[in-house]
């Protein structure tokens, strides 16, 4: 019952989103207050019903209704709870209904706190937000009915994928969704202002808190994704430049380009039309992100579509709305009239350098993970594109952005000097070259990367502090930090941002090109030695069974250079019998400069067992610089003048202006 | 009764061989690590995306072997990779060969970074040259709308 009556609300949300996407248009066209003001409540309903809609099915999964066919491919009685929960959107047509379910969640959001726009404005905004979500609901009603049910229920489900059910990838998939589906709204926003023919700075104001939102919930995927493959795959990799993980990465880089030149619309009411094409392009990678994943086009070059139906429904969503978006761009963009005049050597300018490196890195990602495509189709040549291509292309783009970043971050606005900004960076240069050098000096790896990589994080990390530091003006040190703590939220949360990219850096080039790895056959009781540590296989017990699984455990201990012991690691080999399926469980000892990762191989014919031993240098730094980047986003999102602007209607702020805390 | 079922199963299910193993590692450190690096730029073409390094699959298995053969045999890493490739065709290199229609994929991002240099020049000299536009975009209502939201 309840699960019909979710698929009838999901129905009706469909009928509405047509609604919302008509009426307002017509009405902000015509000037008429009452069609234009329909749209607000238009997407309340439309989230409402959608959201009841999902809890019906979480409802079917949480109760094991065996009766839905989904519920049968995707989940086991013997499942633990929240992988129920999760199971939810670990398939197909579940995710495409969160993915709508986020869809209609930002309409409404926009429509609650939008009551600073002007009326024509946001009924376009919410009139083309609802357009979208109309693709999507038929996307979903048509291709992917979550909801459809079996004659003859079966008694226990096939359980979901053995390695989905883990707390890092049960909650990847909904950050990820926010992410791309966040990027909707600076689209929405990006072809409303185009109809409307009109982009100011109040317009960049408005789009920049949603694109930073999305940003934020991708950068958290994005980690959350790395981090799963880090421990659960086996061998410790935390990017493999797979055409689904770049599918999540070139949003990413569009967004954190968008939010960049947005801050010169907003400041400078410069780079207006080359904005909104960012934001146009930011939602169409969101949408070819969710082709490559959906249509299987990809992950495997062989299986040319392994649904064809929805691949090319996606491909008609995404040529639909590109090429309509595009088109508009082409034919108002000339409309959109720059204002803001600035020297060569300016903050407008460093913008300018970073949202070229950035779309160029784009780029480099984008034409990796296509070639092979393109190559096999107009050139009959069957070939792969790998990391050794990535690591290649997109490396060189990156050092020249960490390489800039800090001179230009500090360059003021309008006209600027070189000087200034480099004489308060002196001391980050000398650091960040004197640590390059040393790790030069030192250095064991065979490729020059690994010390150029390190003296740019050292140089990025301290540039955000000097950063900051600058911000505080002149004068008594006491002075300084009383005013370093009274700083805007916008101000720490750039230079936090900047920071955790240049720690996530670090992490990156440690562990690529310091780790170190030993593979041997052990047998239980005699120690060896791995880097600096001492490990040993103490034992292994064999057929543990777990909820849903059977496990053979390893204990495996490693001691410092001195024989104390510093942690027994329990490395598993899991077999899930419902799935068949067998999965690694690395035991991992983290630490703050490196984890030693260890994995259980085959029992050997002449006794012991294969086992792999990894030392990894600052591998946590990549996804603590991660957590750190996300953060920087969120307190810049929290700065003051987005709430102020959001907020102004109702309260307008005190004339005398109190300080952001 | 279940629980034995489901025991046996596991062993009769073989697990699969965790990437290389221990007895494919080569006594001279300086060919196994050649070995290594060969391997990280091969495909294992069973799998979605994988190295024959990273793999389990019996067939990156002897690949990876076969690699080793080779190396022992005398062969030079392009000798090792080109008898590879002889016999699997191009799809195994995960870097592609620079050269015909692949020339298009290593150096477009080069030219897009020349275009885009040279469009981001021109347009930044034509902002410091030109002079700002009179305001009158705006309304007066929407003027002072956009004051309010502007104050800090």
């Amino acid at each position: 019952m309840i699960v019909e009556l979710g698929h009838f609300a999901l129905i009706l949300a469909f009928m509405v989103a047509i609604f919302q996407m008509i009426v307002p248009m017509i009405g902000a066209h015509r000037g008429n207050t009452a069609w234009m003001a329909v749209a607000d409540p238009a997407a309340t309903v439309q989230f409402l019903l959608t959201a009841f809609s999902f809890g019906a099915l979480t409802y079917a999964f949480v109760t094991s209704d065996f009766s839905l066919s989904l519920v049968v491919a995707n989940s086991h009685t013997l499942k633990p709870m929240i992988y129920k929960i999760s199971g939810v959107w670990g398939n197909h047509e579940g995710s495409l209904l969160l993915w709508v379910l986020i869809l209609t969640l930002f309409g409404a959001m926009a429509a609650w706190f939008g009551g600073n726009l002007p009326p024509s404005l946001k009924a376009r905004v919410l009139a083309v937000q609802s357009s979208v979500a109309v693709a999507f609901f038929a996307f979903t009603i048509f291709t992917s009915n979550p909801f459809l049910r079996l004659e003859t229920p079966p008694f226990d489900g096939q359980d979901l994928n053995p390695l989905l059910q883990d707390p890092g990838l049960a909650f990847h998939p909904p950050f990820l969704y926010l992410g791309y589906v966040g990027l909707s709204m600076a689209f929405s926003f990006a072809v409303a202002a185009l109809i409307e023919g009109r982009v100011d700075a109040a317009w960049g104001r408005w789009v920049r808190p949603w694109t930073l939102a999305a940003w934020i919930f991708l950068t958290v995927g994005i980690g959350l994704g790395s981090w799963w493959a880090y421990y659960e795959l086996g061998w410790g990799g935390f990017w493999f430049w797979d055409p689904v993980e770049n599918a999540s990465f070139m949003p990413w880089l569009i967004a954190a380009a968008l939010l960049h030149s947005a801050i010169v619309v907003e400041k400078r009411e410069a780079l207006k039309s080359w904005t909104i094409l960012l934001a146009i392009l930011a939602f169409g990678f969101s949408l070819i992100g969710t082709f490559i994943v959906r249509s299987g086009v990809l992950t495997s070059v062989h299986a040319f579509a392994n649904d064809p139906e929805r691949g090319v429904y996606i491909l008609a969503i995404l040529a639909i709305f590109m090429g309509g978006a595009l088109l508009l761009f082409a034919f108002r963009a000339n409309v959109l009239e720059a204002k803001g005049v600035f020297g060569t050597v300016s903050r407008e300018s460093g913008l300018v350098i970073n949202n070229l490196l950035l779309a160029v890195s784009t780029f480099v990602v984008f034409i990796g993970t296509i070639w092979p495509l393109i190559s096999e189709m107009f050139f009959d040549r069957t070939l792969s594109v790998g990391p050794p291509f990535f690591d290649a292309a997109f490396t060189p783009f990156v050092f020249a952005l960490a390489a800039v970043l800090p001179i230009a971050s500090m360059l003021p606005w309008k006209r600027a000097k070189l000087a200034r900004p480099m004489k308060a960076l002196l001391p980050a240069l000398i650091l960040s070259l004197a640590i390059g050098l040393l790790v030069w000096a030192m250095h064991t790896g065979k490729t020059v990367l690994a010390p150029i990589g390190v003296a740019l994080s050292v140089w990025l990390l301290a540039g955000a502090m000097v950063d900051l530091w600058s911000r505080t003006g002149r004068g008594a040190l006491g002075g300084r930090f009383a005013r370093l703590a009274r700083l805007p939220r916008a101000d720490w949360g750039k230079s936090i941002a900047h920071a955790g990219f240049g720690i996530t850096m670090f992490g990156v080039v440690t562990l690529t090109g310091y780790q170190v790895e030993d593979i041997r056959v052990t047998q239980e009781g005699v120690p060896y030695r791995v880097g600096p540590y001492e490990v040993e296989l103490l034992q292994v017990d064999e057929n543990v069974q777990g909820p849903n699984y059977i496990t053979t455990m390893a204990q495996i201990a490693v001691r410092e250079a001195d024989g104390r012991l510093n942690d027994v690691m329990r490395p598993e080999r899991r077999f899930y019998p419902v799935a068949g399926m067998p999965t690694t469980e690395a035991g991992i000892n983290n630490g703050f400069t490196r984890d030693v990762y260890v994995t259980l191989g085959d029992p050997q014919q002449g006794g012991g067992w294969a086992v792999r031993t990894w030392i990894k240098p600052f591998a946590n730094w990549i996804w603590g610089g991660t957590i750190i980047m996300a953060l920087g986003g969120a307190l810049s999102l929290s700065d003051r003048r987005y709430r102020v602007a959001a907020g102004a209607a109702k309260t307008p702020p005190p004339p005398t202006g109190v300080p952001a805390e | 009764m279940m629980r034995a079922l489901t025991l046996a199963l596991a062993v009769l299910i073989a697990l699969p061989a965790a990437a290389v193993q221990p007895d494919e590692v080569l006594d001279d450190p300086v060919l196994e690590e050649r070995a290594r690096d060969i391997s990280a730029g091969l495909r294992c073409l069973v799998c979605r995306n994988e190295s024959i390094d990273e793999s389990n699959a019996e067939l990156a298995r002897d690949l990876r072997l076969l690699v080793r053969e080779r190396l022992v045999a005398g062969d030079t890493n392009d000798e090792v990779v080109s008898f590879v490739v002889d016999r699997y065709g191009e799809f195994v290199l995960l870097r592609p060969t620079f050269g015909g229609s692949n020339t298009v994929l290593w150096l477009a991002p080069i030219a897009l970074l020349l275009l885009g240099g040279a469009l981001s020049v021109a347009f930044i000299r034509s902002r410091s040259k030109s002079t700002a536009p009179t305001e009158a975009a705006l309304s007066e209502d929407e003027q002072a709308r956009l004051d309010e939201i502007l104050r800090d």
